[in-house]
């Protein structure tokens, strides 16, 4: 199914396609004649994209395309031109989100040991201490995690610095969650075991998850849907569907369907590209 | 490695290499021995002064004047910083007009703190608060705009109000820079304070007691008040490193 959707994609020449024929993953953001300049550069001129729900979808696209431009639009960020963004309806302010930066260095705080760093989202809250602590713990359970979160996050690896703030980022039990080049500082190892990490939170919360990625291999292997977008200004050049069940594993970056799903985003990348 | 073991005691060889030099100076007579008197002499002045003789109490008094002087310079200084700094534009308009202060040397604003205060506490103290005040101010509003980018859209997008991201983040972003500036600031606090210890009209501190042993020909009790003044010097940059250690852990890291 997946693979023919795929051809006819193929065929199309990357026209973009909204999603909204399967019930199954209805859309849960919509965005709706999104625009952006920088200064004379026109970064996004009236782009439409639906972000099915309790998917990950992964963004890819040339440098300086605007990936994290889009998610930080849709996080509220950075202040859109024109256009609407919409979450079941309803507006950014009405919903939770959480938002893992590429820099956790910078976007930790390192006067609060790792726990205060995840509990405080819950802090501005304003929920009580106890209650806090309750639900920190909650989550850091579920998800198994094992490291001492007494720790000041400079004494963490850059790997378990990376983790305490998704946990920062999960701990509001967001609606949506997005996460900006968040293992591109970290050392090839430690990239492995983060996306393994990041895919069993995925499966364990389900959240409807944004995540941009500038690595093919890595934006396929954790993706339901792979957004190619095009240089400026960025349009969808391909929405493609990987349906590989989960959870994947090393086994599954050398089968069939994903190396084909990858070549495919390859090429439609570097036709991309070369339009410049 | 015996590295390791010599270590502590490294900053201990030049110590002892000075007073050898001091040492071989007297004894090969290479200044006057009224001008340079002995390590022995001087240090027994040291003491003596320190324990039962008047260094002490001058000792005291310099360091009642610098801590009073740095104390109202960062009362006024820090939330200034802060306020200037949380708005690039505001400090933009007014950084001429800190800098240009800062530069100008604060022992030219004694004539006119004399003026304002007359010969006695108020000038000296408000001359070295005022020294210390646009050093400290400079550095924290650096400190508060210098915030890291990253973590002020952190706090916002966890839904931090403006006011929660000047308290929960900028102020604690500019801690480490607010320190550089509190210990630069008493530095120069207890160097206008000492100068004017000697020179406006006083009747005690260590620059009086410095400038005082030197009419007099005092010349042990002269380098036992500069040792004294170095001492302190050293001591109050210590005290707010290991003040900034403690409360500043991350600084650096």
């Amino acid at each position: 199914m997946a693979r023919e959707n795929l051809l006819q994609r193929a065929d199309e020449g990357g026209i973009p396609s909204s999603d909204t024929a399967r019930p199954a993953a209805s859309a849960h953001v919509t965005i709706r004649g999104l625009t952006k300049h920088f200064a004379e550069a026109v970064v996004y001129d009236r782009f439409d994209l639906d972000i099915p729900r309790g998917k990950l979808v992964s963004v890819f696209g040339p440098n300086g395309c605007g990936k994290s431009t889009l998610i930080n639009m849709i996080a509220g960020l950075v202040p859109t031109d024109g256009g609407e963004i919409l979450f079941d309806g309803k507006p950014l302010r009405d919903i939770k989100f959480g938002y893992v930066f590429q820099n956790y260095r910078e976007a930790l705080f390192p006067w609060l040991r790792s726990i205060d760093n995840i509990e405080y989202p819950l802090k501005l809250m304003k929920l009580p201490r106890a209650k806090r602590r309750a639900r920190a713990e909650r989550l850091i359970a579920h998800l198994g995690v094992k490291i001492d979160l007494n720790r000041y996050p400079y004494e963490l690896s850059g790997g378990q610095q990376q983790l305490v703030s998704i946990l920062r980022a999960l701990v509001v039990e967001p609606e949506i969650l997005f996460l900006d080049e968040p293992f591109s500082a970290l050392d090839y190892e430690m990239t492995l075991f983060m996306r393994d990490q990041l895919q069993r939170i995925f499966v364990e919360t389900g959240t409807t998850t944004v995540l941009v990625s500038h690595d093919l291999e890595e934006a396929v292997y954790l993706a339901d849907r792979i957004l190619l977008l095009s240089r400026r200004p960025a349009t969808v050049a391909d929405y493609v569907r990987y349906d590989a069940p989960r959870p994947r594993t090393d086994a599954t970056m050398s089968e069939h369907e994903f190396v084909r799903i990858k070549g495919h985003c390859l090429d439609i990348f570097q036709r991309e590209v070369r339009k410049a | 490695m015996k590295r390791s073991s010599i270590d502590p005691f490294l900053p201990v060889a030049g110590v002892i290499g000075l007073i050898v030099l001091w040492y071989a100076a007297v004894w090969y007579r290479v200044a006057d021995p009224v001008l340079l008197p002995s390590p022995t002499d001087t240090f027994y002045a040291l003491w003596k002064g320190m324990t039962s003789g008047r260094l002490g109490f001058d000792f005291v008094r310099t360091v009642e004047r610098t801590i009073l002087a740095t104390l109202i310079a960062a009362a006024i200084a820090i939330p200034l910083g802060i306020f200037l700094g949380a708005s690039e534009k505001l400090y933009r308009s007014v950084e001429f007009v800190v800098d240009f202060f800062r530069s100008t040397p604060a022992s030219a604003m004694f004539p006119l703190f004399l003026v304002l205060f007359g010969v006695g506490d108020k000038t000296k103290i408000s001359v070295a608060a005022f020294g210390a005040a646009l050093v400290i101010l400079f550095n924290v509003a650096y400190g508060v705009m210098n915030a890291r980018k990253t973590r002020l859209l952190a706090a916002k997008a966890m839904g931090a109000s403006r006011l929660r991201v000047l308290t929960d983040v900028m102020l604690l972003e500019s801690l480490p820079q607010t320190f550089v500036g509190l210990r630069n600031g008493v530095s120069l606090a207890l160097v206008i304070i000492i100068v004017a210890e000697m020179f406006i009209g006083s009747t005690d501190g260590l620059g009086f007691q410095v400038f005082e042993s030197q009419q007099l020909f005092a010349m042990p009790d002269m380098y036992a008040a500069i040792f004294a003044a170095g001492a302190l010097g050293y001591g109050l940059n210590l005290l707010f490193l290991i003040v900034e250690r403690r409360f500043v852990h991350w600084s650096g890291k």
